[in-house]
């Protein structure tokens, strides 16, 4: 299980669209060779058909696919964009914080959705999110 | 009583919503048989409740499990009173 690893952690990244958000942020999974790229394109298409429901809360995007669309370890990445992006979601745009989560069948799927529930679950953490300068201080967000 | 929890696919969001769902659920004494699954799976199964977002309510219209709906995951007084007024009416 790779849970917001350094290598999966960017900041600041610039784009224009919901698209290029869920793309730069599969793309961190598809590096550290966590996804097949077939999977980054599943999340994409399944924003098309099923529309922004994963933006489950204010700031927040969650976008995934399913684990035979090509995930080889449960895992997630974290970019945080540079300008917020609007969705389309009636209640929690804009977006700045896009997980993109590989979803596996595993147990380790289970543990990395419990650590997210524990992380963003708390306004100050997700506040905090929104304001650091460096991976260093996300790590440390995360060892609390 | 039997809920279930829907987002698109029921691999992601679905699963926190049901973490949270159970939070809850304990917090305030009620006992429930709570699942998660994907919005098309969701169509030909008749739980008492049925908990997602507005996004995909519209693919549910006409369901005849209770719907409620919850717009941010994350906030467990959202949750609470989602459940507390609809769940037992």
């Amino acid at each position: 299980m790779k849970y917001l690893k350094r290598p999966l952690i960017a900041l600041d990244v610039l784009v224009q669209s919901p698209e290029e958000a869920i793309r730069e942020a599969g793309k961190l999974l598809v590096e550290s060779e966590l996804v097949e790229p077939s999977y980054v394109d599943a999340m994409v298409n399944s924003f098309k058909k099923n529309g922004p429901y994963f933006v489950i809360a204010p700031n927040i995007a969650l976008p995934h696919a399913r684990p035979e669309d090509g995930v080889n370890e449960a895992c997630v990445s974290l970019i945080r964009l540079a300008h917020p992006i609007h969705f389309g979601h009636f209640a929690n745009d804009p977006v700045q914080l896009v997980f993109a989560l590989g979803a596996s069948s595993s147990e380790e799927h289970l543990k990395i959705l419990q650590n997210l529930t524990a992380l963003l679950g708390d306004t100050k953490n997700v506040d905090r999110l929104l304001r650091v300068q460096s991976y260093e201080e996300i790590h440390q967000l995360l060892e609390v | 009583m039997k809920i279930l929890c829907v987002c698109g696919l029921g691999q992601g969001t679905s699963l926190i919503l049901r973490i949270n769902v159970e939070s809850v659920l304990r917090e305030i004494g009620i006992q429930a048989d709570v699942e998660n699954t994907d919005v098309s799976s969701a169509s030909s199964e008749h739980p008492d409740y049925i908990i997602t977002n507005k996004e995909l309510a519209k693919n549910l219209e006409g369901h005849p499990s209770k719907i409620i709906l919850v717009n941010n995951y994350f906030d467990k007084d959202e949750i609470k009173n989602a459940l507390e007024a609809n769940l037992g009416k």
